[in-house]
């Protein structure tokens, strides 16, 4: 399959429709549906693998985050530049070569830096290989779209992504052991009244049904996504 | 030596189940588990492709990639630690290994290539998979054929809770359920609640 270039130099930077700017309505918005409306999560159904395991505590949540924003950007970035470079049919391989690249090199760097949080993290930096959020993306959007609007795009979802995850975490600890990012918040005296940590928020079932209840109180404030049928 | 390998299966059938324990899977879980019928499909596919391709990454893990495995080459290759490859070893296994299965099932067998056939593409990027080579890089078993099993038990494991969960939302579809947390809301929680029943498996040995 070959497919003929005739917009040369305009696959890089800005995208084809130079004379929008950078910040335009269009790339804000990009920017900001993944956050509600379009929450990779919460609506699209991606990524909810490696999401869940993890929220115990903040700190594993708030790292994983970043290492997805991370991916995410440069995968998105890396693929729409090779865009009209891939062969339809070994597409996936491509993009699976491209992300496992980028998690090795999260991975490394954890190690290196963050030896604790990275045993903690375990196989789910490694899982970040098959997250569907970042291959969904690079399907769904980096495929067709410029570079910068893919890097918002990727930024975007991963934020939308990070957003659930922090907060998922932030009230697992809360509830779960009274901490926040390793410190105790809950004070002494409420404990030793009648306060008891709800040990039931630090297993693993307890992401689930936390993630359906945020999913719940968001669609009931926002209408428009609520199921048919 | 029989009772470990039954052990293992169990406990990575109940115990470790890769949806309730890890969330592994969860995508296609979700996704695909609207019917019985695609649910099953999607099972027995992994179920197919963990059983092949844990053992493969095993063997590929232990003598190519772990510190001092190039030792069978020559006594200077002992020095080398290649496990920093180890996920992109396992993903391109992966991967080829599902077109490969996918190729021979469409040649051998076209009634269940008719009925996994959609349903191998995806499995490419199933974390269950991944995850099961993660996991067997993890917890260092002994021998090719504890892999193995370890493979097929969490194959059945997955192939166990997206049954059940698309057996519940083919009834739960008749029943009141506020608007909002209509479809994936109330999944999340049916399997929330599942995943607590599954808890009570922890301890179990033969």
């Amino acid at each position: 399959m070959k497919k003929v270039n005739n917009k040369k130099p305009s696959f890089l930077f800005i995208g084809r429709n130079s004379a929008e700017g950078i910040f335009s309505k269009k790339n804000k918005k990009l920017l900001s549906d993944p956050l509600d409306d379009n929450n990779p999560i919460t609506v699209q159904v991606l990524g909810i693998c490696s999401a869940l395991a993890i929220t115990v505590q903040l700190k594993p949540a708030v790292v994983m985050t970043a290492s997805v924003i991370f991916v995410m950007a440069c995968s998105n970035v890396i693929i729409s530049i090779l865009r009209n470079l891939i062969p339809n049919r070994i597409r996936i391989i491509v993009f699976l070569v491209v992300i496992s690249s980028l998690v090795a090199l999260v991975d490394q760097f954890l190690k290196a830096y963050a030896y604790d949080v990275s045993k903690e993290l375990s196989i789910f930096i490694g899982l970040i290989v098959t997250n569907c959020i970042v291959m969904g993306r690079l399907e769904a959007f980096a495929l067709g779209n410029g570079v910068w609007k893919s890097f918002l795009d990727g930024i975007g979802n991963a934020i939308g992504y990070g957003i659930i995850l922090i907060l998922v975490a932030f009230f697992r600890e809360l509830l779960g052991s009274g901490n926040l990012w390793g410190m105790q918040v809950v004070p002494d005296f409420l404990y030793e009244s009648w306060y008891v940590n709800n040990g039931l928020m630090l297993l693993s079932p307890m992401a689930l049904i936390t993630v359906g209840i945020i999913i719940w109180i968001q669609r009931s404030f926002n209408k428009k996504l609520i199921e048919k049928g | 030596m029989w009772e470990d390998y039954a052990n293992l299966f169990i406990k990575s059938i109940f115990i470790e189940n890769m949806v309730f324990a890890y969330f592994l899977g969860m995508c296609s879980y979700l996704a695909i588990s609207k019917t019985l019928k695609n649910g099953v499909g999607m099972g027995l596919a992994v179920i197919f492709v963990l059983t092949i391709t844990v053992p493969l990454n095993y063997l590929i893990y232990e003598y190519l990639l772990v510190d001092g495995a190039l030792s069978w080459i020559g006594p200077e290759y002992a020095q080398l630690d290649l496990s920093f490859l180890s996920l992109i070893m396992f993903i391109a296994v992966i991967a080829s290994m599902v077109q490969l299965v996918e190729m021979i099932v469409e040649k051998f067998s076209p009634a269940l290539y008719g009925s996994l056939g959609i349903f191998l593409p995806l499995i490419a990027v199933n974390c269950a998979i991944l995850g099961g080579s993660l996991f067997m890089q993890i917890k260092d078993f002994s021998g090719i054929s504890e892999a193995a099993v370890y493979g097929f038990g969490s194959g059945v494991g997955w192939f166990l809770a997206i049954v059940a969960i698309a057996a519940i939302r083919e009834k739960i579809a008749y029943s009141n359920v506020p608007a909002p947390l209509k479809g994936l809301g109330i999944t999340f929680i049916i399997t929330g609640l599942m995943a607590l029943g599954f808890m009570s498996f922890m301890g179990i040995k033969l």
